[in-house]
Protein backbone atom coordinates (compact mmCIF):
# COMPACT_ATOMS: atom_id res chain seq x y z
CA UNK A 1 0.00 0.00 0.00
CA UNK A 2 2.85 2.33 0.91
CA UNK A 3 4.51 1.46 -2.35
CA UNK A 4 1.43 2.65 -4.24
CA UNK A 5 1.38 5.87 -2.24
CA UNK A 6 4.98 6.57 -3.18
CA UNK A 7 4.23 5.66 -6.79
CA UNK A 8 1.48 8.30 -6.77
CA UNK A 9 3.86 10.78 -5.15
CA UNK A 10 6.48 10.55 -7.87
CA UNK A 11 4.52 12.02 -10.77
CA UNK A 12 3.22 14.75 -8.44
CA UNK A 13 6.77 15.73 -7.49
CA UNK A 14 7.81 15.85 -11.13
CA UNK A 15 4.85 18.02 -12.05
CA UNK A 16 6.14 21.44 -13.13
CA UNK A 17 5.32 24.27 -10.76
CA UNK A 18 3.14 27.01 -12.08
CA UNK A 19 5.48 29.56 -13.55
CA UNK A 20 4.67 32.96 -12.16
CA UNK A 21 7.32 34.36 -14.43
CA UNK A 22 5.86 36.51 -17.06
CA UNK A 23 8.36 36.39 -19.83
CA UNK A 24 6.65 39.22 -21.49
CA UNK A 25 4.37 38.15 -24.26
CA UNK A 26 1.69 39.51 -26.53
CA UNK A 27 3.28 42.96 -26.85
CA UNK A 28 3.53 42.83 -30.63
CA UNK A 29 -0.01 41.47 -30.96
CA UNK A 30 -1.29 44.05 -28.48
CA UNK A 31 0.45 46.99 -30.12
CA UNK A 32 -0.59 46.03 -33.64
CA UNK A 33 -4.14 45.35 -32.51
CA UNK A 34 -4.28 48.70 -30.70
CA UNK A 35 -2.88 50.54 -33.70
CA UNK A 36 -5.31 48.86 -36.07
CA UNK A 37 -8.43 49.02 -33.95
CA UNK A 38 -9.23 52.74 -34.31
CA UNK A 39 -8.79 52.42 -38.07
CA UNK A 40 -11.24 49.53 -38.31
CA UNK A 41 -14.34 51.56 -37.43
CA UNK A 42 -15.42 54.33 -39.78
CA UNK A 43 -17.33 56.11 -37.01
CA UNK A 44 -14.16 56.45 -34.94
CA UNK A 45 -12.00 57.44 -37.91
CA UNK A 46 -14.38 60.19 -39.11
CA UNK A 47 -14.89 61.63 -35.63
CA UNK A 48 -11.13 61.74 -34.95
CA UNK A 49 -10.38 63.41 -38.26
CA UNK A 50 -13.22 65.87 -37.68
CA UNK A 51 -11.61 66.87 -34.36
CA UNK A 52 -8.43 67.71 -36.27
CA UNK A 53 -10.34 69.58 -38.99
CA UNK A 54 -12.25 71.63 -36.43
CA UNK A 55 -9.06 72.41 -34.54
CA UNK A 56 -7.43 73.61 -37.77
CA UNK A 57 -10.43 75.84 -38.50
CA UNK A 58 -10.34 77.33 -35.00
CA UNK A 59 -6.59 77.93 -35.10
CA UNK A 60 -4.31 78.32 -32.07
CA UNK A 61 -4.67 77.37 -29.27
CA UNK A 62 -7.58 75.05 -30.17
CA UNK A 63 -5.54 73.41 -32.94
CA UNK A 64 -3.47 71.64 -30.30
CA UNK A 65 -5.74 71.88 -27.26
CA UNK A 66 -8.46 69.69 -28.79
CA UNK A 67 -6.07 66.86 -29.78
CA UNK A 68 -4.49 67.04 -26.31
CA UNK A 69 -7.88 66.88 -24.61
CA UNK A 70 -9.34 64.05 -26.66
CA UNK A 71 -6.88 61.19 -25.94
CA UNK A 72 -6.86 61.89 -22.21
CA UNK A 73 -10.63 62.00 -21.85
CA UNK A 74 -11.02 59.08 -24.25
CA UNK A 75 -8.68 57.05 -22.05
CA UNK A 76 -10.76 58.05 -19.05
CA UNK A 77 -13.80 56.60 -20.83
CA UNK A 78 -11.82 53.45 -21.61
CA UNK A 79 -10.78 53.19 -17.97
CA UNK A 80 -14.40 53.45 -16.84
CA UNK A 81 -15.27 50.66 -19.29
CA UNK A 82 -12.45 48.47 -18.04
CA UNK A 83 -13.55 49.04 -14.45
CA UNK A 84 -16.97 47.72 -15.41
CA UNK A 85 -18.88 51.00 -15.19
CA UNK A 86 -21.62 50.95 -17.75
CA UNK A 87 -22.56 54.08 -19.67
CA UNK A 88 -25.92 54.33 -21.40
CA UNK A 89 -26.14 54.96 -25.15
CA UNK A 90 -22.52 54.33 -26.06
CA UNK A 91 -23.21 53.63 -29.75
CA UNK A 92 -25.56 56.61 -29.95
CA UNK A 93 -22.87 58.81 -28.40
CA UNK A 94 -20.25 57.64 -30.89
CA UNK A 95 -22.63 58.21 -33.83
CA UNK A 96 -23.70 61.61 -32.48
CA UNK A 97 -20.05 62.64 -32.20
CA UNK A 98 -19.60 62.31 -35.97
CA UNK A 99 -22.80 64.30 -36.55
CA UNK A 100 -22.01 67.13 -34.10
CA UNK A 101 -18.32 67.44 -35.04
CA UNK A 102 -19.20 67.29 -38.74
CA UNK A 103 -21.76 70.07 -38.26
CA UNK A 104 -19.18 72.12 -36.34
CA UNK A 105 -16.78 71.85 -39.28
CA UNK A 106 -19.56 72.55 -41.80
CA UNK A 107 -20.68 75.70 -39.99
CA UNK A 108 -17.13 76.72 -39.00
CA UNK A 109 -18.52 77.00 -35.48
CA UNK A 110 -16.39 79.19 -33.21
CA UNK A 111 -17.53 78.61 -29.63
CA UNK A 112 -15.43 79.62 -26.64
CA UNK A 113 -12.34 77.49 -26.20
CA UNK A 114 -13.56 75.78 -23.03
CA UNK A 115 -16.85 74.90 -24.73
CA UNK A 116 -15.10 73.39 -27.77
CA UNK A 117 -12.87 71.35 -25.43
CA UNK A 118 -15.92 70.27 -23.42
CA UNK A 119 -17.78 69.12 -26.56
CA UNK A 120 -14.76 67.13 -27.75
CA UNK A 121 -14.16 65.72 -24.27
CA UNK A 122 -17.80 64.72 -23.86
CA UNK A 123 -17.77 62.60 -27.01
CA UNK A 124 -14.28 61.25 -26.25
CA UNK A 125 -15.71 59.37 -23.26
CA UNK A 126 -18.02 57.37 -25.55
CA UNK A 127 -15.23 56.55 -28.01
CA UNK A 128 -12.94 55.39 -25.20
CA UNK A 129 -15.64 53.32 -23.56
CA UNK A 130 -16.66 51.67 -26.84
CA UNK A 131 -13.26 50.95 -28.34
CA UNK A 132 -10.63 51.09 -25.61
CA UNK A 133 -11.61 47.84 -23.97
CA UNK A 134 -11.69 45.46 -26.91
CA UNK A 135 -8.48 43.57 -26.21
CA UNK A 136 -8.00 40.41 -28.29
CA UNK A 137 -7.16 37.28 -26.27
CA UNK A 138 -3.44 36.83 -25.60
CA UNK A 139 -2.58 40.42 -26.41
CA UNK A 140 -0.82 42.68 -23.93
CA UNK A 141 -3.14 45.30 -22.43
CA UNK A 142 -0.53 48.01 -21.98
CA UNK A 143 0.78 47.64 -25.54
CA UNK A 144 -2.81 47.63 -26.84
CA UNK A 145 -3.52 50.84 -24.94
CA UNK A 146 -0.37 52.46 -26.33
CA UNK A 147 -1.29 51.49 -29.88
CA UNK A 148 -4.86 52.66 -29.44
CA UNK A 149 -3.89 56.09 -28.08
CA UNK A 150 -1.12 56.60 -30.67
CA UNK A 151 -3.42 55.63 -33.58
CA UNK A 152 -6.14 57.97 -32.33
CA UNK A 153 -3.63 60.80 -31.93
CA UNK A 154 -2.31 60.14 -35.42
CA UNK A 155 -5.85 60.44 -36.81
CA UNK A 156 -6.10 63.86 -35.14
CA UNK A 157 -2.78 64.81 -36.73
CA UNK A 158 -4.08 63.67 -40.12
CA UNK A 159 -7.18 65.83 -39.60
CA UNK A 160 -5.03 68.84 -38.67
CA UNK A 161 -2.80 68.28 -41.71
CA UNK A 162 -5.85 68.16 -44.00
CA UNK A 163 -7.33 71.15 -42.18
CA UNK A 164 -4.32 73.32 -43.08
CA UNK A 165 -5.98 73.91 -46.47
CA UNK A 166 -8.17 76.29 -44.46
CA UNK A 167 -5.78 79.15 -45.27
CA UNK A 168 -6.91 79.16 -48.92
CA UNK A 169 -10.46 80.20 -49.93
CA UNK A 170 -11.02 77.06 -51.99
CA UNK A 171 -9.63 74.95 -49.17
CA UNK A 172 -12.06 76.58 -46.74
CA UNK A 173 -14.98 75.50 -48.94
CA UNK A 174 -13.51 72.01 -49.30
CA UNK A 175 -13.22 71.74 -45.51
CA UNK A 176 -16.83 72.70 -45.02
CA UNK A 177 -17.81 70.12 -47.64
CA UNK A 178 -15.78 67.52 -45.74
CA UNK A 179 -17.64 68.55 -42.59
CA UNK A 180 -20.94 67.99 -44.39
CA UNK A 181 -19.80 64.51 -45.45
CA UNK A 182 -18.84 63.64 -41.84
CA UNK A 183 -22.19 64.94 -40.58
CA UNK A 184 -24.07 62.86 -43.18
CA UNK A 185 -22.11 59.80 -42.16
CA UNK A 186 -23.01 60.65 -38.56
CA UNK A 187 -26.71 60.62 -39.49
CA UNK A 188 -26.23 57.15 -41.01
CA UNK A 189 -24.40 55.93 -37.89
CA UNK A 190 -27.11 57.40 -35.68
CA UNK A 191 -29.81 55.73 -37.75
CA UNK A 192 -28.04 52.39 -37.39
CA UNK A 193 -27.53 52.89 -33.66
CA UNK A 194 -31.16 53.75 -33.03
CA UNK A 195 -32.63 51.13 -35.39
CA UNK B 1 13.28 -0.15 2.27
CA UNK B 2 11.09 2.70 3.47
CA UNK B 3 14.16 4.89 3.94
CA UNK B 4 15.24 4.20 0.40
CA UNK B 5 11.81 5.18 -0.89
CA UNK B 6 11.82 8.32 1.21
CA UNK B 7 15.26 9.22 -0.08
CA UNK B 8 14.06 8.62 -3.64
CA UNK B 9 11.03 10.82 -3.05
CA UNK B 10 13.22 13.55 -1.59
CA UNK B 11 15.51 13.28 -4.61
CA UNK B 12 12.54 13.68 -6.90
CA UNK B 13 11.42 16.71 -4.92
CA UNK B 14 14.77 18.32 -5.65
CA UNK B 15 14.10 17.83 -9.33
CA UNK B 16 10.77 19.64 -9.14
CA UNK B 17 11.14 22.98 -10.93
CA UNK B 18 11.04 26.08 -8.76
CA UNK B 19 8.73 28.98 -9.42
CA UNK B 20 10.48 31.63 -11.46
CA UNK B 21 9.53 35.23 -10.84
CA UNK B 22 11.95 36.90 -13.23
CA UNK B 23 10.65 38.47 -16.35
CA UNK B 24 13.71 39.67 -18.19
CA UNK B 25 13.84 38.87 -21.84
CA UNK B 26 16.76 36.75 -22.93
CA UNK B 27 18.80 38.84 -25.32
CA UNK B 28 21.38 36.10 -25.72
CA UNK B 29 24.17 38.52 -24.77
CA UNK B 30 24.05 37.99 -21.01
CA UNK B 31 22.28 39.55 -18.02
CA UNK B 32 23.70 43.07 -18.46
CA UNK B 33 22.22 43.36 -21.94
CA UNK B 34 19.01 41.66 -20.79
CA UNK B 35 18.70 44.48 -18.26
CA UNK B 36 19.67 47.09 -20.82
CA UNK B 37 16.87 45.92 -23.13
CA UNK B 38 14.31 45.60 -20.34
CA UNK B 39 12.92 49.18 -20.24
CA UNK B 40 12.46 49.17 -24.01
CA UNK B 41 10.39 46.01 -23.83
CA UNK B 42 8.37 47.02 -20.78
CA UNK B 43 6.18 50.01 -21.66
CA UNK B 44 4.99 50.29 -18.06
CA UNK B 45 8.60 51.04 -17.05
CA UNK B 46 9.51 53.11 -20.11
CA UNK B 47 6.55 55.51 -20.06
CA UNK B 48 7.29 57.14 -16.67
CA UNK B 49 10.96 57.49 -17.67
CA UNK B 50 9.99 59.34 -20.86
CA UNK B 51 7.40 61.43 -19.01
CA UNK B 52 9.92 62.45 -16.34
CA UNK B 53 12.53 63.24 -18.99
CA UNK B 54 10.01 65.52 -20.73
CA UNK B 55 8.82 67.04 -17.46
CA UNK B 56 12.34 67.84 -16.30
CA UNK B 57 13.49 69.10 -19.68
CA UNK B 58 10.46 71.34 -20.22
CA UNK B 59 11.01 72.89 -16.77
CA UNK B 60 14.50 73.96 -17.83
CA UNK B 61 18.05 72.56 -17.91
CA UNK B 62 18.58 72.88 -14.15
CA UNK B 63 15.47 70.85 -13.40
CA UNK B 64 16.38 68.36 -16.14
CA UNK B 65 19.76 67.80 -14.47
CA UNK B 66 18.07 67.16 -11.12
CA UNK B 67 15.79 64.57 -12.71
CA UNK B 68 18.75 62.98 -14.46
CA UNK B 69 20.36 62.50 -11.07
CA UNK B 70 17.32 61.66 -8.96
CA UNK B 71 15.54 59.15 -11.20
CA UNK B 72 18.36 56.63 -11.80
CA UNK B 73 19.62 57.02 -8.23
CA UNK B 74 16.19 56.35 -6.70
CA UNK B 75 15.63 53.50 -9.16
CA UNK B 76 18.93 51.87 -8.12
CA UNK B 77 18.16 52.33 -4.42
CA UNK B 78 14.72 50.79 -5.06
CA UNK B 79 16.25 47.85 -6.91
CA UNK B 80 18.76 47.28 -4.10
CA UNK B 81 16.00 47.45 -1.48
CA UNK B 82 13.77 45.10 -3.47
CA UNK B 83 16.53 42.58 -4.08
CA UNK B 84 18.37 42.67 -0.74
CA UNK B 85 15.66 43.38 1.81
CA UNK B 86 12.76 41.98 -0.18
CA UNK B 87 10.55 45.03 0.29
CA UNK B 88 7.23 44.47 -1.46
CA UNK B 89 6.71 46.02 -4.89
CA UNK B 90 4.17 48.82 -5.24
CA UNK B 91 0.77 47.67 -6.54
CA UNK B 92 0.22 47.89 -10.30
CA UNK B 93 -2.49 50.52 -9.94
CA UNK B 94 -0.07 52.87 -8.21
CA UNK B 95 2.46 52.66 -11.04
CA UNK B 96 -0.30 53.21 -13.64
CA UNK B 97 -1.76 56.17 -11.74
CA UNK B 98 1.71 57.69 -11.41
CA UNK B 99 2.27 57.31 -15.17
CA UNK B 100 -1.07 58.99 -15.90
CA UNK B 101 -0.29 61.83 -13.49
CA UNK B 102 3.19 62.40 -14.96
CA UNK B 103 1.74 62.47 -18.48
CA UNK B 104 -0.92 64.96 -17.41
CA UNK B 105 1.74 67.21 -15.85
CA UNK B 106 3.68 67.19 -19.14
CA UNK B 107 0.49 67.95 -21.08
CA UNK B 108 -0.25 70.90 -18.77
CA UNK B 109 3.26 72.35 -19.47
CA UNK B 110 3.39 74.59 -16.42
CA UNK B 111 6.60 75.72 -14.83
CA UNK B 112 6.52 73.16 -12.01
CA UNK B 113 8.85 73.77 -9.04
CA UNK B 114 12.11 71.83 -9.58
CA UNK B 115 11.90 70.40 -6.05
CA UNK B 116 8.46 68.91 -6.79
CA UNK B 117 9.63 67.44 -10.12
CA UNK B 118 12.71 65.97 -8.42
CA UNK B 119 10.55 64.46 -5.68
CA UNK B 120 8.28 62.91 -8.32
CA UNK B 121 11.31 61.48 -10.11
CA UNK B 122 12.58 59.97 -6.86
CA UNK B 123 9.14 58.55 -6.08
CA UNK B 124 8.70 57.01 -9.53
CA UNK B 125 12.26 55.67 -9.52
CA UNK B 126 11.92 54.07 -6.10
CA UNK B 127 8.51 52.56 -6.98
CA UNK B 128 9.63 50.97 -10.24
CA UNK B 129 13.06 50.05 -8.86
CA UNK B 130 11.46 48.10 -6.02
CA UNK B 131 9.48 46.03 -8.50
CA UNK B 132 12.52 45.36 -10.69
CA UNK B 133 14.72 44.50 -7.70
CA UNK B 134 12.21 42.08 -6.24
CA UNK B 135 11.78 40.31 -9.56
CA UNK B 136 15.53 40.03 -10.05
CA UNK B 137 16.43 38.82 -6.57
CA UNK B 138 17.81 35.31 -6.75
CA UNK B 139 18.19 35.43 -10.51
CA UNK B 140 21.57 34.49 -11.92
CA UNK B 141 23.40 37.68 -12.87
CA UNK B 142 20.72 39.81 -11.24
CA UNK B 143 23.24 42.46 -10.23
CA UNK B 144 24.45 42.82 -13.81
CA UNK B 145 20.87 43.00 -15.04
CA UNK B 146 20.18 45.80 -12.56
CA UNK B 147 23.25 47.65 -13.80
CA UNK B 148 21.92 47.26 -17.34
CA UNK B 149 18.52 48.65 -16.33
CA UNK B 150 20.20 51.62 -14.61
CA UNK B 151 22.31 52.37 -17.70
CA UNK B 152 19.26 52.19 -19.98
CA UNK B 153 17.15 54.54 -17.90
CA UNK B 154 20.05 56.98 -17.44
CA UNK B 155 20.48 57.06 -21.22
CA UNK B 156 16.78 57.50 -21.96
CA UNK B 157 16.37 60.23 -19.32
CA UNK B 158 19.43 62.08 -20.62
CA UNK B 159 18.33 61.88 -24.26
CA UNK B 160 14.68 62.80 -23.69
CA UNK B 161 15.42 65.45 -21.04
CA UNK B 162 18.19 67.03 -23.10
CA UNK B 163 16.00 67.16 -26.16
CA UNK B 164 13.08 68.63 -24.22
CA UNK B 165 15.29 71.24 -22.56
CA UNK B 166 16.53 72.42 -25.95
CA UNK B 167 13.04 72.90 -27.42
CA UNK B 168 12.52 76.52 -28.41
CA UNK B 169 9.94 76.47 -31.21
CA UNK B 170 6.33 76.73 -30.05
CA UNK B 171 5.22 73.78 -32.17
CA UNK B 172 7.96 71.62 -30.63
CA UNK B 173 6.72 72.33 -27.11
CA UNK B 174 3.19 71.56 -28.30
CA UNK B 175 4.46 68.23 -29.67
CA UNK B 176 5.93 67.47 -26.23
CA UNK B 177 2.59 68.31 -24.62
CA UNK B 178 0.77 66.04 -27.06
CA UNK B 179 3.23 63.26 -26.16
CA UNK B 180 2.40 63.93 -22.51
CA UNK B 181 -1.31 63.63 -23.20
CA UNK B 182 -0.71 60.31 -24.95
CA UNK B 183 1.29 59.05 -21.95
CA UNK B 184 -1.50 60.19 -19.64
CA UNK B 185 -4.04 58.38 -21.82
CA UNK B 186 -2.02 55.17 -21.83
CA UNK B 187 -1.56 55.46 -18.05
CA UNK B 188 -5.30 55.82 -17.53
CA UNK B 189 -6.00 52.76 -19.67
CA UNK B 190 -3.28 50.85 -17.79
CA UNK B 191 -5.08 51.82 -14.61
CA UNK B 192 -8.29 50.43 -16.06
CA UNK B 193 -6.60 47.11 -16.94
CA UNK B 194 -5.43 46.70 -13.34
CA UNK B 195 -9.02 46.91 -12.10
CA UNK B 196 -10.50 44.74 -14.80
Amino acid sequence: MRGRAFACLWPWLLWPAAALAHQRGGEAAGLLSGLGHPLSGLDHVLAMIAVGLWGAQLGAPAIWLLPVTFPMVMALGGMLGLMGLRLPGIEVGVAASALVLGLAVLREARPRLWLAAAVVGFFAVFHGHAHGTELPPGANGVAYSAGFVVATGSLHAAGIAIGLVHRWPAGRVALRAAGACVALAGVAFLWRALA
Amino acid sequence: MTRVRLAAAAGAALLAPAVANAHLMNSGFGPFYDGLAHPFLAPDDLLPIVALGLLGGLAGPACGRRVLLALPLAWMVGMAAGAAVGLPAAPAWWSSALTAALGALVAADRRWPPAAVTALAALAGATHGLGNGRELSGVNGGLLAMAGIACALLTVTALVGGQAASLRAHWARVAARVAGSWIAGIGLLMLGWTFR
